[in-house]
């Protein structure tokens, strides 16, 4: 059924009207966008989609029922092996995964694959086809510390397979960086990610907020004292870093993930929220990440103009092509090759600019990129209210410190293996603890993994997975 | 398994005693028993009290594992801390996480060092209400504990009786001197040093952060060393969002999980203080 149409493009929000709200930016396919899509498929024998994608959806399989018509049937291809396709459909990198591999993409434009699962899952969720078929119960108790990506998409296995799965989340909601970190107008709350939530819970999976682990309890007791037979530690990315520069505790320097949590999780942008949000008229952003491009966008949409600032040059961006494309569409600058050395102040200890250097792009280093090199003389100022720093995070050592026996890195991540088992025997691990900051498929990856090593460990508890203590 | 309420939040928040302490200061006593049996002196919950509300740190004032209650105190200062205070008897708080932040340094110390150790502590205000927990835990291991409180009158005192229980000697000072000393914490604590010859090995200082600079610059003149408990902004209160950041020796350290307690002497509380104010405005004129 292959042919020759062209890629279908999903449609959008007009840029110059999404700048000022933050309703989603794409608005999605038809049923007939979406049929005429799936057509372009050419149902390799040998896919390198499916291998290319963190949890194998059966990708062709699900878009020749799509392109018959039968979402419904298509959804349920994508359930057996995705708990979240809503979220993926929105915020994977397919670029650089099952479209990234798509041999269409060859010649010519891959398949659109992400806005194929964004909208089965969410006619699905139209239409209310629900797939919770699970095995009985088999008495074993499956403890999950964090209710991210990871977290969810092991609950969802491990809850599919008979266990009896109990979430603990941090925060007052559940969702992890679908709630506190990825903006509206990427990812609706309301709609998308308190569905599949729900959908969790439909599975009998019990998810308890406000409870840190590490605090309220620790990964012993639950353990010991709370009768777990397994735990699995997705408590996601951590501390937010800093430039250690000098000025970077005046007013108006916040974090990313403090911009984005009090403007997602905490809704500071809509009137009914009591979370105050400041942006001043100008904000800089510095980092050229996925998160760098929310705190820029999320910005914009709140009325200042803004600029991201970053070291090297667009060719070496981290963020997703998609991203960067939408925030130039809607007005974000960018300042390439250029890294502040000062953040400056005003008499009452407020930002007012930013004191940067010019950059060159230099010799290879060992990982093969090329590192930025300070043009010396190049100094400049720029002015800002705002400065948002976006440059990654460092691990929460909170769970490390409290748990007997687990091991961690130089960089402070719990050590894993590929199955998620760490050094102490049936507790798992696995996502941004592990990894450090990644993607929200690669820590459904890792969930889904460790659920399986999990069911894995507790039916055959004689033969635990790896040697550990 | 630990009692669990029928909306998955395990750790209750039932108000189940309200009490008026003094004018727009009120007890608490919340139904909360995994931070309860969790709760060490010096630590922190985070409170919300409506769907919209803010995300608000405030000092544990006292906790009960046996029955499940933790204790908080709290003034009516701006729109989220009103909130709370609205909160009846009976009444739940939307969401209590906790408990947050590292422990007081002395809950490390060998039952000998507490019962040979001479404390001093200062409560400014509100502030009186968290230190009454550390002067309790350290009276009942033996140690030497004396009190300084710090109010603007008499009825804005709170915690005189429980905290003359549990200390050996209880010091009041106020602005207008309707109780105890006319003056500020500082002048009773260089009576008691250069009057009376009092030698303390720790000072702690929990209060308005202007006090708690003005304390630490004191002892630190007196070559005490002291501790100082940061009610900095906070939005997760984790670890996450780095907006409690406060400069400790001249490194940027998180209030939530490096503190809340820090060295006194190497704070800078004038960026401390300035920090808090980074929303004042939006909080006078809104957003």
């Amino acid at each position: 059924m292959a042919n020759k149409n062209p890629r279908i493009e999903a449609r959008e929000q007009d840029p110059q009207m999404r700048r000022a709200n933050f309703k989603e930016v794409c608005l999605g396919y038809t049923d007939e966008e979406a049929m005429l899509e799936a057509t372009r498929c050419l149902q390799c024998r040998n896919p390198k989609c499916v291998p290319a994608c963190p949890v194998n959806i059966r990708i062709p399989a699900f878009i020749a029922e799509t392109a018959q018509g039968h979402f419904a049937e298509a959804a349920g291809i994508i359930a057996r092996d995705s708990c979240l396709p809503a979220v993926c459909g929105r915020v994977c990198p397919q670029e650089t995964q099952c479209e990234g591999h798509c041999i269409l993409g060859i010649k010519g434009q891959p398949v659109n694959i992400g806005k194929l699962e964004r909208f089965v899952a969410d006619y699905n969720r139209e239409h209310g086809a629900v797939f919770l078929t699970k095995e009985p119960a088999n008495g074993r108790r499956v403890a999950i510390v964090g209710s991210g990506p990871a977290g969810l998409s092991c609950a969802h296995d491990l809850a599919k397979n008979g266990y009896e799965v109990t979430i603990f989340e941090a925060l007052h909601k559940a969702g992890g960086v679908l709630e506190y970190g990825i903006p509206e107008f990427r990812l609706p709350k309301r709609t998308v990610v308190k569905y599949e939530i729900d959908n969790l819970k439909q599975l009998g999976v019990r998810i308890e907020t406000n409870v840190i682990i590490g605090r309220t309890l620790t990964v012993d007791a639950l353990l010991d004292e709370e009768a777990f037979d397994a735990v699995f530690i997705a408590s996601g990315a951590g501390l937010p870093k800093f430039m250690n520069i000098p000025g970077e505790n005046l007013n108006g320097v916040v974090s990313a993930n403090e911009f984005l949590t009090r403007n997602n999780l905490m809704r500071a942008y809509e009137a009914t929220s009591d979370t105050p949000i400041y942006t001043g008229r100008r904000v800089a952003v510095v980092g050229g990440g996925n998160v760098a491009m929310d705190a820029a966008r999320s910005a914009l949409r709140l009325g200042a103009e803004v600029t991201v600032v970053y070291r090297r040059t667009e060719k070496e961006l981290p963020a997703r092509v998609e991203e960067v494309h939408h925030a130039k569409e809607e007005g974000v600058m960018f300042r390439m090759l250029c890294n502040p050395v000062t953040v400056l102040g005003d008499e009452r200890g407020w930002v007012r600019g930013l004191r940067c250097v010019r950059m060159e792009l230099g010799a290879p280093d060992e990982s093969g990129r090329r590192s930025p090199v300070v043009i010396s003389g190049s100094e400049f100022e720029m002015a800002t209210d705002v400065v948002i720093m976006s440059l990654g995070t460092s691990p929460n050592p909170l769970i490390a410190s409290t748990t007997k026996g687990l091991a961690i890195d130089r960089r402070q991540c719990i050590v894993a293996d590929e199955h998620g088992a760490t050094s102490r025997k049936g507790v798992f691990a696995g996502g941004d603890i592990v990894t450090g900051a990644a993607t929200v498929i690669l820590a459904m990856g890792a969930g889904r993994n460790a659920a399986a090593a999990i069911h894995r460990f507790l039916t055959k508890p004689a033969t635990p997975l790896v040697s550990t203590d | 398994m630990c009692a669990q309420a029928a909306d998955g939040k395990s750790s209750g928040g039932l108000i189940v005693e309200k009490r008026t302490l003094a004018e727009n200061i009120y007890l608490m006593k919340v139904y909360a028993p995994r931070i309860a049996k969790a709760a060490l002196p010096g630590q922190f919950v985070i409170v919300r009290a409506s769907e919209h509300g803010e995300r608000i740190p405030l000092t544990i004032s006292d906790y009960d594992a046996v029955r499940g209650i933790v204790t908080l105190v709290t003034q009516v200062v701006g729109v989220s801390s009103r909130l709370i205070c609205l909160k009846a008897e009976g009444e739940r708080l939307t969401d209590i996480a906790g408990p947050l932040g590292r422990p007081s340094e002395f809950v490390h110390k060998t039952p000998s060092e507490l019962m040979s150790g001479h404390w001093l502590f200062v409560g400014g205000g509100l502030g009186t209400a968290p230190i009454y927990p550390q002067v309790k835990w350290l009276h009942t291991r033996g140690a030497t504990v004396d009190v300084v409180v710090g109010a603007k009158s008499a009825s804005l005192l709170i915690f005189q009786e429980e905290m003359k229980a549990v200390c050996r000697a209880l010091y009041i000072a106020t602005d207008d001197g309707s109780v105890g000393q006319k003056g500020l914490v500082t002048d009773v604590i260089r009576r008691l040093v250069e009057e009376n010859r009092q030698s303390y090995d720790t000072v702690v200082a929990i209060g308005p952060m202007i006090m708690m600079k003005f304390v630490a610059q004191l002892a630190q003149q007196y070559q005490i060393p002291s501790v100082v408990s940061m009610n900095t902004l906070m939005v997760d209160g984790t670890g996450m969002c780095g907006a409690c950041r406060v400069t400790v020796g001249g490194k940027t350290q998180f209030t939530c999980v490096d503190g809340p307690e820090f060295d006194g002497a190497l704070v800078d509380f004038d960026e401390a203080m300035r920090r808090q104010t980074m929303y004042r405005e939006i909080e006078i004129n809104g957003k």
